[in-house]
């Protein structure tokens, strides 16, 4: 037995040796062979609840990286994606931030569309110092996290406002109910906003209800809103959610608008809710059929890479996209031995040198004003979340009408 | 009044859906002595194949009624069919092992059935198409019932009849109910118990694939990991109407609909999950064998 033992430990010792030669062949290899181009890390929900957020984001990042890349890059050098998926978890959003961080090496963070899996990955990136640019996190906590989060897009006490304000003022309603997903941070902030304008202009909350993400069933909360019979219902959910509950609204005999926030933004949204979504409105960072050319070439560019129709995430992600090679380039322009500091993976001689390139970045990202996105011109606010206009958006027979756009 | 015979309505839908799942557990737990925790993902694989079998059939188009029907029977009947495979591969080699093997195996298949329905249908989840078309019927002071509700609530009913039918007047019934008295004495009467298992399995499967098409019908988005949370609640409603008792089973299944209803409707939607876990540790607190396990009910 003893025997037996010792030699199954003699072998595991003899493997272990050999991966550790192994790996330093491999380490001495790639310190060997440099690495120019530059590495920028992005998570999202590319499975799971929320699929389409992660998928319209990352074909839209891959879009703008791939145009500037192809423009020749930034000074030659070539920008890397690197993406992981986290499965629409908030805990999977945490691990991949870390791997994205301390093993990839990144010099930024792009992601994610949920503000609590944003809010999972902030403080990860705001330790690290690595700036983080969530392209669609609307709830005002996740800037908070630090100096190093920005946002590219409106957050949610401007969406809240807006769809108070076109509820009381457009859709006449004074009596509102709602029906917030209770487990997620962006779906309870944007209520509460929500309610503090349509308050103050004196509209009424009739009813306050929740449900929990992955819920299919609505009925109950369903019925207990019917019999206060509200002039609209506020359900700022996502998509998947959303679908189910216009589809059993309709079907309690609930006739009244539904209004929603920017969490609608899928084409899933019309195949879950179909018909019973007529008459619902929803704000949304853009409006595809835009007469501007930039929003125009966009949506061709995009249509012919991945098929279908860029979403208001797609074209959100195409600016963060856009915003971040913006300021790469303004660093290689500005500073050229800092950014050479940030090509490649970090090497012991030139630590400190990414370090304060990378913060540099950060204050290249933190004074931008007036760039020009398609989802609108974006100025980051002191508080690094982007000022820009919002658009309303109904449907009508599983087709997106516009209605307005909103200046902040 | 109105909003809470709507609400009635709406509980009594889910109730009949959490009956049909505790069907299963009951029956299996009558005849085995065995919690088969895997009865949720079965519902789920129904629910997947009557996805699939709808495709088939030309859905999200139009599909008639015919079709609609076939598709419930086909999921039935995969749904049994792997219930006979899983008893017949992971329990019946455990047979005369300790009971916690078993229960064991039990956690083992289901979560092999939830991964391996990851890997092959992914975590996305999928829209179920709308085979039969809502329709909504008023039934006077206001109260709606959806066509689908009507459908579940028909469904079940008339599963559950031709159950107790089956249990109760025919030859197989009769040696379910010897096996689930007494296994050992009833195999010396010349009952072949592994296939009264068997069938038992085949029959509990199929009540849940049942339930899953039913739900995916009213319901309808469906992902691997949907059996996990309504199989749990099922199994809440066979403890509390009494674990073995079929009528039972049916009972705790009704109330477990209503009061979460209930719940979510008067109190807050943030309850719905604990109060089924309530009401699992009250009955065990006042009444361990259940509303109707009074030992010498007739049970299968």
């Amino acid at each position: 037995m003893y025997s037996a033992h010792y030699g199954a430990f003699k072998s595991g010792v003899a493997i272990i040796c050999l991966f550790a030669v192994a790996l330093s062949i491999c380490f001495v290899f790639s310190c060997a062979k440099k690495t120019e181009e530059i590495r920028v890390g992005e998570f999202g929900s590319l499975t799971g609840t929320t699929a389409t957020f992660g998928i319209s984001t990352k074909n839209a990042i891959d879009l703008a990286i791939e145009e500037a890349n192809a423009a020749g890059g930034i000074e030659g050098k070539l920008i890397k994606v690197i993406v992981e998926d986290d499965q629409s978890k908030p805990e999977e959003a945490a691990t991949a931030v870390r791997k994205l961080i301390e093993q990839d090496r990144v010099v930024a963070v792009l992601g994610e569309v949920s503000s609590s899996r944003s809010l999972a990955g902030a403080p990860i990136c705001q330790n690290a110092k690595i700036p983080m640019i969530t392209p669609s996190s609307t709830n005002p906590k996740v800037t908070q996290v630090g100096d190093y989060i920005f946002r590219v897009c409106f957050t949610d006490p401007f969406q809240g406002m807006v769809a108070a304000r076109f509820g009381h003022d457009s859709l006449e309603a004074r009596d509102a109910a709602i029906l917030r997903d209770i487990r997620n941070d962006y779906s309870v902030g944007l209520a509460d906003f929500f309610i503090q304008t349509f308050t103050s202009q004196g509209g009424r909350i009739v009813s306050d209800e929740s449900y929990s993400e992955g819920d299919i069933d609505f009925k109950a909360q369903l019925t207990a809103i019917k019999a206060k019979s509200p002039h609209v219902i506020f359900v700022p959910g996502y998509y998947t959610e959303v679908g189910l509950i216009a589809r059993q609204a309709r079907e309690l005999g609930i006739d009244v608008p539904l209004l929603g926030g920017d969490g609608w933004v899928s084409d899933r949204l019309i195949e879950i809710g179909g018909e019973a979504l007529n008459g619902c409105y929803f704000v949304n960072p853009y409006w595809e059929h835009d007469p501007d050319p930039a929003v125009q070439n966009f949506v061709t560019s995009y249509r012919e890479r991945f098929g279908g129709n860029p979403d208001g995430m797609a074209a959100l992600a195409y600016d963060a996209g856009r915003f971040l090679v913006a300021g790469l380039k303004k660093l290689a322009s500005e500073e050229p031995e800092a950014f050479a500091a940030i090509l490649g993976l970090p090497r012991p001689e030139t630590k400190e040198l990414r370090k304060e390139a990378i913060a540099k970045l950060r204050d290249i990202f933190a004074s931008t004003e007036d760039f020009p996105g398609i989802t609108g011109s974006i100025t980051i606010d002191e508080n690094r979340n982007a000022v820009k206009p919002a658009i309303f958006l109904t449907i009508e027979d599983r087709q997106y009408k516009f209605v307005g756009k909103v200046l902040p | 009044m109105q909003e809470f015979l709507q609400q009635l309505v709406n509980g009594i839908t889910w109730g009949s859906i959490y009956a049909l799942i505790a069907l299963g557990y009951t029956m299996v737990y009558g005849i085995l002595r065995l919690i088969n925790f895997a009865h949720g993902d079965v519902y789920m694989v129904g629910a997947f194949t009557a996805y699939f079998a709808a495709r088939l059939f030309g859905a999200p188009g139009p599909v008639s009624l015919f079709a609609a029907v076939l598709v419930l029977l086909l999921a039935m009947a995969v749904s049994s069919l792997l219930g006979v495979v899983i008893e017949r591969g992971a329990y019946k080699p455990l047979r005369k092992s300790p009971r916690l093997t078993m229960l064991i195996t039990a956690i083992g298949v289901s979560l092999l059935l939830e991964n391996l329905g990851l890997i092959v249908f992914g975590a996305d989840p999928k829209f179920f198409p709308q085979i039969v078309a809502p329709r909504q019927i008023e039934l006077g002071v206001g109260v709606l019932v959806s066509s689908h509700q009507i459908i579940v609530l028909s469904v079940s009913v008339l599963l559950m009849v031709a159950l107790q039918v089956v249990v109760l007047k025919t030859k197989i019934g009769k040696a379910m109910r010897a096996v689930s008295f007494h296994r050992e004495a009833s195999s010396l009467m010349g009952i072949s118990t592994d296939n009264v298992i068997t069938f038992t399995f085949a029959v509990g499967s199929a009540l849940a694939a049942a339930a899953g098409v039913l739900v995916a019908l009213s319901n309808p988005k469906i992902d691997p990991l949907m059996g996990i949370m309504p199989g749990l609640k099922a199994f809440v409603a066979a403890v509390l109407g009494g674990i073995g008792n079929i009528p039972g089973a049916m009972l705790g299944g009704l109330i477990m609909g209503i009061s979460e209803v209930m719940v979510v409707g008067y109190i807050s939607s943030t309850y719905r999950d604990a109060i089924a876990f309530a009401l699992l540790i009250i009955i065990l607190l006042v009444k361990p064998t259940g509303l109707m396990g009074t030992g010498m009910g007739e049970k299968v």
